[in-house]
């Protein structure tokens, strides 16, 4: 540089010129998910608030309709009811789920896999499917009481009102503890306990000081999900007869005195409430708590080799919580098979004629399902995709807003989201006349809605392995933009991408909650919604169980597909 | 033990002593035929590259890994049969492992506490402990809010704070940056001497080893090579391997010839060294010298005495500071050679043929 262009040269690098660092296109796509976002779930959700505090007729600000909510007896109890179950539900899922994650990535012994494996396979059932069987099974006429009356001559009420709601939701959502606890206790540093073991830690002090408080983190992380999950469940009870919990009042209210009724919304407001409250304690609870970033080996606990007395108890726990849990499954497919099967352990004959009659009288609720919650997962992996790079590569302004209000999706309840979309869409009116509320494709926009923030963490981790200078070196070779995220970002996401469409999928096509509250006609119903019209009769519960052993293999074959594309993607990396 | 943690009695130090160890993971053999005995009060280093079976060794001691033969003692007691929490071995681990959970004094507390030692005593020998490293002041620090070099000190802290009747260290200062590990080992030193605790040390640093171990045990493809000082080593390697995992060696061909006093090594392609007489020389011995042991000279002088001359063409030169390396290349293999530099000389030009002139009174004569 000669001597004339020194006077610019601290111009140059100084601070003088910023540039604008997002670009256009960045910036539309950005707008275009916002807008999104929140016509689908900012303004149903403001909306359901918004008609909690005000007066009808005034127009005003109030906070009547909570007196009202709490000078009910129904309403108080109902809440404390939904606490109650909650709870336990945690307290039980914990007691199944802690030692099948302890004894799995803790001792060497055969079937461990398997056993994590069937762990989890509750969680690709809706959860009402398995409360018919499970009445079956547990009920006071069920097969376990019939057995026990017959030889002890005892009758323990599993499935009584509260107790029937807890039994079910523990063993249909302890896979959430179970996962996370299990992953908590993989990530562990071998170097952590072994310091401890140096150090003249042994047996169950080793477990209380330093590999529980270790896992802790992931277990309150699974400990809130099943909280909120059996919380804002609003199918379960309501098969199982129980009304006095605070979805099915917020159900009943909205579906049988109408759109208008405040307390609908009162409800909803309070559901959303201890949704974010307890996540928000959880969050508290485990700031500052999460090591994995402080831990360098990995690797996880030492295996042991687990033999004689250890090894016979070990497998008679899991087998016992194993039973215990695939009892859903178990009775559902007895039940979709049974000609009759009441007052008597076992079913009186076997048949498939219910089989035969879901497939050619009610078939558009398997191909409703699919096309939703296909649908539902596209939208969900396009908008993962796209907020997940917004976030991580770009600086557009605003894009973490993107990524924190498709995450508190979270933390909004299905009922919400229904009562939400009816609320808001009802007025509008399409081409042909008809409200919006009551076209199909709203249900696809709230089962993606509701279905985002898993899609989008799947998205964002896998964006997060892939290392910038990937795309460095792309764009130093000459590609924009947008061809490297389309030659290189997209296909290195093939995997997470995948993950993410098929757990959307998946979970999409055994929702409930939000369904319940959008579908106006039985050919526009998804299998979940069949499934719980069929199994409000007697009559038409072998054809429910039909309907609901065919959701579980459709969800067993996607968790499948799942997993390999997850493990494919995976393989190269490891060494 | 007395109840007063200041005046902390110094235990008598304890010997440890491995004999016959085999141990292997599946097919693979990671520990052949091991036996070793380290001094009471020893600072003893396993050295050897990655995959040797030091650090196998070391978790051997601690409990951490099963040999199918052999046994450990300690102090004379064999501890071959006690888990890990019962040997009272101290072993700081290679990241460290400082529960993230708990704060720098809870870490140190820690064996403490699982000894049962009386609640009033603790927190006194933590504070001690934490003093003797210098880290006295962060005792309420998280790990997470130290840097390394602190981690690394706390890690100590947290095992001598038991006194423990041996020392372990995993590779202690390879998390650290080149200065302070200077820094770090030159403590660990004084503190092992202070303390007189019988310590192991499992590096694959050589200088590491050679700057602060008493003596060292050599190790490659999980048997040990030869045990001795670290002048030891260097002067009298017992094989090829030693020879050059510790400093530079150049191995030249050649043959031993002629008997009794007339015995001398006949360098491929050049040069005679006289074998010592006392010195038995099995065949197969290649010649060893280090870099700093000749000379290169021009063609033209003769050599001076007590040297002998090998012929070769330069073919690198590095300015390493203090002295250039010239490597040789020889009729009997490449030679590095290094000649102190004064400053102003003149270097040596690339392709040049020199005389090499080996010290003869230097050389060695290593078995493969």
């Amino acid at each position: 540089m000669g001597t004339v262009a020194a006077p610019a040269a601290p111009m140059a690098y100084g601070k003088a010129v910023v540039p604008r660092d997002w670009t256009w296109p960045q910036a539309v796509v950005a707008g275009g998910i916002g807008l999104f976002l929140l016509a689908f779930l900012v303004v149903p959700v403001a909306n359901v608030v918004f008609v909690a505090f005000v007066d009808r007729a005034s127009g005003g600000f109030t906070l009547v309709n909570f007196q009202d909510f709490l000078a009910n007896d129904i309403f108080v109890r109902s809440f404390w009811n939904s606490i109650w179950v909650s709870a336990m539900c945690v307290v039980w899922g914990t007691a199944f789920a802690l030692p099948l994650a302890y004894f799995t990535t803790r001792f060497q012994f055969r079937g461990a896999i398997l056993v994590q494996t069937l762990g989890v396979v509750p969680l690709i059932m809706p959860p009402f499917a398995g409360a018919v069987a499970m009445q079956l099974l547990f009920g006071r006429n069920g097969t376990v009481n019939l057995l026990l009356g017959e030889w002890f001559d005892i009758n323990i009420p599993f499935m009584e009102g509260l107790n029937g709601v807890v039994f079910v939701q523990a063993i249909h959502y302890f896979p959430f503890i179970l996962l996370n606890v299990s992953a908590a206790l993989r990530n562990i540093d071998r170097a952590m306990e072994e310091s401890a073991q140096n150090l003249g830690a042994s047996g169950f002090r080793l477990f209380r000081r330093i590999i529980f408080p270790l896992a802790l983190p992931g277990y309150v992380a699974g400990a809130v999900l099943v909280f909120v999950k059996v919380f804002d469940d609003l199918a379960t009870p309501l098969l199982l007869n129980v009304r006095e919990m605070l979805a099915p009042q917020a159900y009943l209210r909205i579906t049988s005195i109408g759109i208008d009724d405040p307390i609908g919304y009162v409800i909803s407001v309070v559901l959303i409430a201890v949704s974010v409250g307890s996540m928000w304690i959880s969050t508290l609870f485990v700031r500052g708590r999460d090591y994995a970033t402080v831990q360098r080996g990995g690797g996880g606990l030492a295996k042991r080799m687990i033999t004689g007395r250890d090894a016979i108890m070990a497998y008679g726990v899991i087998i016992l919580i194993l039973l215990l849990v695939l009892a859903p499954h178990f009775g559902l497919l007895l039940l979709s098979l049974a000609t009759v099967w009441s007052f008597s352990p076992l079913p009186d004959g076997f048949t498939l004629r219910h089989y035969e009659r879901v497939f050619f009288e009610s078939g558009q609720y398997i191909t409703n399902t699919i096309l939703y919650a296909g649908l539902a997962g596209v939208i969900c992996v396009v908008l993962g995709v796209a907020i997940g790079y917004l976030v991580m590569r770009t600086r557009v302004p605003g894009r973490h807003w993107l990524d924190y209000t498709a995450m508190t999706a979270l933390a909004v309840p299905g009922v919400v989201i229904g009562i939400g979309y009816l609320r808001t869409y009802i007025g509008v009116k399409l081409p042909d006349g008809t409200s919006m509320a009551a076209f199909w494709f709203m249900i696809v926009l709230a089962l993606a809605v509701r279905r985002l923030p898993y899609a989008l963490r799947a998205c964002t981790a896998a964006l997060h392995q892939i290392s910038r200078s990937l795309e460095e070196a792309a764009e130093n070779l000459g590609a924009t933009k947008g061809r490297t995220v389309r030659r290189i970002l997209v296909p290195l996401m093939t995997g997470g991408i995948a993950a993410g469409f098929v757990t959307s999928f998946a979970t999409a096509s055994v929702e409930l909650s939000a369904t319940m509250m959008l579908v106006q006609r039985t050919s526009d119903a998804p299998l979940a919604y069949g499934l719980y019209v069929f199994m409000q009769s007697p009559a038409g519960r072998g054809p429910g169980a039909a309907l609901g052993i065919i959701a579980v293999v459709i969800v067993a074959i996607c968790t499948f597909l799942a997993h390999l594309l997850v493990e494919k993607d995976r393989a190269p990396a490891d060494r | 033990m007395t109840s007063t943690a200041a005046q902390a009695p110094r235990l008598e130090p304890v010997g440890i002593s491995i004999a016959g160890v085999n141990l292997s993971y599946g097919t693979t053999h990671v520990l052949k035929d091991v036996s070793l005995e380290i001094a009471p009060g020893e600072f003893f280093a396993f050295l050897g590259p990655s995959g040797c079976g030091k650090t196998t060794l070391l978790r051997l001691i601690a409990g951490f890994a099963q040999a199918q033969t052999g046994r450990v003692a300690i102090g004379g007691e064999d501890i071959s049969a006690l888990p890990p929490w019962k040997r009272d071995v101290g072993m700081v681990f290679q990241s460290y492992a400082l529960w993230p959970h708990m704060s720098v004094a809870r870490n140190v507390a820690f064996g403490l506490e699982e000894r049962r030692v009386p609640r009033a005593e603790i927190a006194p020998r933590v504070q001690e402990a934490l003093e003797l490293v210098g880290l006295g002041h962060l005792a309420d620090r998280r790990p997470s809010q130290l840097s390394g070099g602190q981690q690394q000190r706390v890690a100590l802290a947290r095992t001598i704070v038991v006194r423990p009747k041996v020392l372990l260290l995993d590779e202690p200062l390879s998390n650290l940056d080149a200065k302070l590990r200077v820094q770090v080992r030159r403590e660990l030193r004084d503190l092992q001497q202070s303390l007189r605790l019988t310590t192991i040390f499992v590096t694959h640093d050589q200088e590491e080893a050679n700057t602060i171990c008493d003596r060292i045990a050599v190790m490659n493809e999980g048997v040990i090579q030869q045990v001795g000082s670290p002048m030891d080593l260097y002067d009298r390697p017992a094989n090829l391997f030693v020879a050059g995992f510790l400093g530079t060696a150049n191995i030249l061909d050649g043959a031993a010839e002629g008997a009794g006093t007339e015995r001398a090594f006949r360098v491929t392609g050049g040069g005679i060294v006289p074998i010592p007489a006392a010195l038995a020389v099995p065949a197969g011995v290649k010649l060893v010298f280090r870099p700093q042991n000749a000379l290169i000279v021009p063609l033209a002088a003769p050599p001076a005495p007590g040297r002998t001359r090998l012929e070769g063409r330069l073919v690198h030169r590095e300015f390493l500071g203090a002295t250039i390396r010239y490597a040789v290349r020889l009729a009997a293999g490449e030679a590095l050679v290094d000649q102190p530099h004064h400053g102003g000389d003149d270097q040596l030009a690339i392709g040049a043929t020199v005389g090499v002139d080996l010290d003869t009174g230097k050389a060695l004569f290593v078995a493969a």
